[in-house]
């Protein structure tokens, strides 16, 4: 028992309820939602050392023992999410305050920024499946406000389609919690756990787990990721920063958490879907990445071809790939964060989000280009920098269980993510001037901060590498060891 | 009962699936709903139809249905009410900027 795993939902749960009611004090509502994100990430911090010294922590909502009450559970996975999820929020956070506009500012901007960031720890915390759905809603209510705020038509008509294809999703979701409370009898991911094991992953268990896959693939862009790239490019930039590096990361955790923790008993069946599903979407969001000469669907198609790289660390299930896949995650919620960033700052300069019509910023914003420069090496993961443990791990776990085309697809889209976002950074920062528009876009250091910090972050990662894989390294191994999962939440 | 209970959701999902392919964004905000009945129809049907009094203490019952799925079911109501009447505002407003409610319409980069 510990209280102190609500806290980072509770947070800011209550500092969106007294957001509501500042709505014209804009002041005051941007120093209380960069305060409560400075707590969150105090108790994440907290939380994160707890489970590093006393194991895995747990939580029994009003004392009820699991399987009957609703439990929150900190493993080491969850707990390193939850404090990234609270360091990228406070950097997003600092660039919505320069950039977001005062419109959207006064209506509730920053109360909706605090319900996401619920959805997103409640859904890292929770260890029941139904709470998780419930979670999930939270963060996508609060996804499709963020998105359409501002009202333009454009946001208008992608709103549209995303709103659709979530409900869709969380209709199956439901479906399949119904199908497997309906075999099974729990919906307490631990007992579960339990209970799929003693039933034996049959073919109906098989389907149920398939679904999952499919309702999880929906809302992390594995293969089914074609609302993405509409939907993330109409939001302002903090916006879709943080759409970016959280949202999709939490479907991906909620295939992870699934297909290691419940349904992990026929590799042969689930995890040869999710390899092909995994290669179909590095293959295809390579081709978008290269296709469009537009900095926000390149940037979003980086985003699905992360999304694919992970998948396929997941479906390998083998130490080292566990472990990479932690890491890359990890260091990909920080890396995307930054490339929004800086994709919106680059949009903010020159007026314009096409590739022919930028060139020559080296001159006026050199600190811009040098961030981009090492956001895009640290992505395609070049060795002094974040994205290089973690890939090395999930290519080294792949050619250990002989998957060899899927890592030489794993490799190839990792050579064209860097190519492509070095021909981001070539045609905007090197070459001739071009002519700007009338309204010169100043950018002021407020703006650049938060893509320093993670710029800083990811070196630090990177070069800190050894230390950072101490945790991964755990989290890794319950990953491959549920059973230490199911003890700590079961036996007490 | 509980084939029966299945061929009715199946015909739920059917027409739901039906109408979420249409044109009309009408139709197919009428589809999802559709789905979420079907759906809380399969929750309910999935713990079993066996007939027992309603999950109320008082009734001193010897056996009672499962409560766990009513519980489910009614906070699968709710989210679906909000979000549906967020999707027939955004429909509303989408109809009066846009100027259209065909789907097909929408589609492209246009209308910016």
């Amino acid at each position: 028992m510990n209280n102190l795993l609500v806290l980072p939902l509770l947070i800011p749960l209550c500092t969106a309820a007294i957001l509501i009611f500042l709505k014209n004090n804009i002041p005051v509502q941007r120093w209380l939602s960069a305060l409560s994100l400075l707590a969150t990430v105090a108790c994440a911090g907290k939380i994160l050392y707890q489970v590093r010294m006393e194991g895995i922590q747990t939580l029994h909502m009003g004392g009820w023992l699991p399987p009957y009450g609703i439990i929150f559970v900190a493993d080491m996975l969850s707990a390193l999410l939850i404090l990234v999820t609270a360091v990228v929020g406070a950097f997003c956070l600092l660039y919505s305050f320069g950039t977001v506009g005062e419109q959207r500012e006064r209506y509730y901007y920053y109360p909706f920024f605090q319900f996401l960031l619920v959805g997103v720890n409640g859904s890292f915390l929770t260890g029941d499946l139904f709470n998780l759905f419930v979670c999930f809603e939270v963060m996508l209510i609060s996804s499709y406000a963020l998105i359409v705020l501002g009202g333009t038509k454009k946001q208008l008509r992608e709103t549209l389609k995303y709103i659709l294809i979530n409900i869709l999703s969380s209709t199956l979701f439901v479906a399949a919690v119904a199908y497997l409370y309906g075999v099974v009898g729990t919906l307490n991911m631990a007992d579960l756990s339990l209970r799929v094991a003693e039933a034996g992953q049959d073919g109906i268990l098989n389907v149920i787990a398939i679904l999952f896959m499919i309702v999880f693939s929906l809302k992390a862009g594995l293969f089914l990721f074609f609302w993405l790239p509409g939907s993330y490019s109409v939001p302002p930039a903090a916006v879709s920063a943080l759409l970016g590096a959280l949202l999709t990361k939490v479907g991906l955790y909620a295939l992870i958490r699934t297909f290691t923790l419940i349904f992990y008993h026929e590799p042969l069946v689930t995890h040869s879907w999710i390899a092909c599903m995994a290669a179909a979407t590095m293959i295809l969001g390579a081709l978008g990445a290269i296709a469009y000469s537009d900095v926000q669907r390149i940037i979003n198609y980086n985003v699905i071809i992360t999304v694919g790289f992970i998948a396929f660390g997941l479906s390998v299930t083998a130490d080292h790939a566990m472990d990479g896949v932690v890491f890359y995650l990890l260091h990909d919620m920080v890396a995307k964060a930054a490339l929004f960033i800086l994709g919106g700052l680059i949009v903010h300069v020159t007026g314009t989000s096409q590739l022919q019509e930028m060139g020559g910023m080296m001159k006026r914003h050199a600190t811009m280009g040098w961030m981009l420069f090492i956001t895009a090496l640290a992505i395609a993961g070049i060795p002094p920098l974040s994205g290089f443990a973690g890939k090395l791990l999930i290519i080294q776990g792949g050619l250990e269980e002989h998957y060899f085309w899927l890592t030489g697809v794993a490799v190839a889209s990792s050579f064209i993510v860097l190519y492509s976002l070095v021909r981001l950074f070539m045609s905007a920062f090197w070459g001739e001037e071009k002519p700007r528009p009338a309204t010169q876009a100043a950018v002021s250091t407020g703006m650049l901060l938060p893509a320093v910090g993670l710029c800083f972050i990811m070196i630090m990662m990177g070069i800190g590498s050894e230390w950072v894989y101490r945790f991964v390294s755990e989290a890794g191994n319950t990953l491959i060891n549920p059973a230490v999962y199911i003890d700590a939440v079961l036996k007490e | 009962m509980e084939l029966y209970m299945s061929l009715a959701i199946g015909v739920l999902f059917t027409v739901g699936v039906y109408l979420v392919l249409s044109k009309s964004l009408l139709r197919i905000i009428l589809g999802t709903s559709l789905l979420t009945h079907g759906v809380h129809l399969l929750l309910l049907t999935m713990s079993r139809l066996k007939t027992g009094a309603a999950p109320l203490l008082g009734q001193k019952a010897e056996s009672y249905v499962d409560p766990l799925p009513q519980a489910l079911i009614l906070t699968s109501i709710v989210i679906s009410f909000g979000v549906t009447s967020f999707f027939f505002v955004l429909a509303y407003k989408a109809y009066q900027k846009l100027g259209t409610d065909d789907m097909e319409q929408l589609r492209g980069e246009e209308n910016e």
